[in-house]
């Protein structure tokens, strides 16, 4: 029971998966912001994209892998939230896949526009899908606005479990960090 | 009555620059080569091109061009000199090749395609020098207007096999990225980048 997530916390795979993708998206976001400022001298010219293009695929993998361990997963207990909370917290949560799954698609095809592949590292190339000349104007726009758009969410979410840890007082931001009640 | 041959004199002589006109308008239209026409740039069936090149750190020659742009000339062989030309780019058809590079020379950094759509050359005068031609005129780009040099030459012209008259020129000019407000610096051996301009007109 300590992979799999129950009704009263969340497993190791679903606790790893989020922690991950939670320091790789701001962490993203910022590197985002950060290289494109880089003078073409800069050490990091080069490699910072090469870290953005890599890791992003990394996470778009992961977070296709997360879907499909989620919706194998029984649903942790949200009996403790308000009718509003809940409806906020469904649309946060399953909203973050739609929208990063959006964010990194447009990342990708603004690298692979001209057909090249995205190299992930020295590791694989994932290869362009669509060759369209010019693509890569509308997939930039549309990638930062999602980023924009993503680290809003996540600013909303952030402050919605820091809200029912110390002032609900619940475990809902615990079983995330340390999964279910150590007794379970 | 005192007047009637004075009327009819005066309508010969209307009648005559009638014929002189008529004459004339025969002689410019056989006579074609010798006189000055109009030419439109041959974009539509691409048989034209802008293109740049520009050293990467000194090593090499990165070469791209502009893809979208329109233009005609006047041109006239017996007086070059009169010959006039004009060019406008849409500079978001840059192409270097390379998706992501083509995006950043669309950006702020370089040339600033949402604040800055169009570039323009118009030529103002046209000086010879035995076969070779300096064609000087304005160029506006990055919303900066300066007075550039084109070196130019034909490359031949005459009846294409189609019914139409061509004549085709190239030239190449040289540009200093910061004289139009592009500050990023790319190396010391890459201030400056070079055009080539291929241009076929096609008779109007």
């Amino acid at each position: 029971m300590l992979i799999r997530d129950t009704s009263a916390g969340y497993g190791l795979l679903t606790r790893l998966a989020h922690w991950i993708m939670a320091v790789g998206i701001i962490g993203m976001f910022v590197l985002g912001l950060w290289m494109v400022t880089l003078p073409y001298y800069s050490p990091y010219y080069r490699t910072a994209p090469d870290i953005h293009r890599s890791v992003g695929i990394l996470l778009l993998i992961l977070l296709v892998a997360r879907f499909g361990w989620r919706l194998v997963n029984p649903k942790p207990d949200e009996s403790e939230l308000s009718p509003f909370e809940r409806t906020a917290s469904r649309v946060v949560h399953w909203g973050f896949y739609p929208l990063l799954f959006a964010l990194m698609a447009s990342g990708y095809l603004i690298s692979t526009a001209d057909g090249r592949p995205v190299e992930v590292f020295d590791w694989f190339n994932v290869p362009a899908l669509v060759h369209r000349k010019g693509m890569e104007e509308p997939a930039g726009e549309i990638h930062e606005i999602l980023a924009y758009l993503t680290i809003a969410v996540v600013v909303i979410h952030a402050a919605a479990s820091l809200k029912h840890h110390f002032i609900d007082r619940s475990r809902i931001l615990t079983r995330m960090w340390s999964g279910p009640p150590s007794a379970s | 009555m005192k007047f009637a041959p004075q009327s009819s004199v005066s309508l010969s002589l209307v009648s005559r620059s009638r014929v002189c006109l008529a004459v004339l308008a025969v002689a410019l239209a056989t006579a074609s080569p010798a006189a000055a026409a109009d030419y439109v740039i041959d974009t539509a069936k691409g048989h034209a091109s802008i293109n740049f090149r520009i050293k990467h750190l000194g090593f090499s020659w990165l070469t791209g061009r502009f893809d979208d742009f329109s233009g005609a000339f006047t041109f006239d062989a017996a007086n070059p000199e009169a010959s006039k030309v004009k060019v406008e780019i849409n500079t978001d058809s840059v192409n270097s090749n390379h998706a992501e590079r083509d995006k950043h020379l669309r950006g702020k950094d370089f040339l600033d395609t949402a604040t800055y759509p169009k570039a323009v050359f118009e030529s103002t005068t046209v000086k010879m020098n035995g076969d070779k031609a300096t064609i000087v005129g304005n160029l506006t780009l990055r919303g900066v207007t300066k007075q550039i040099e084109i070196a130019a030459e034909p490359v031949g012209g005459g009846d294409d096999p189609w019914g139409g008259n061509r004549q085709g020129f190239t030239g190449t000019t040289s540009l200093a990225l910061k004289d139009f407000g592009i500050n990023f610096d790319l190396g010391p051996a890459s201030k400056e980048v070079e055009l080539t301009l291929n241009v076929e007109g096609i008779r109007q």
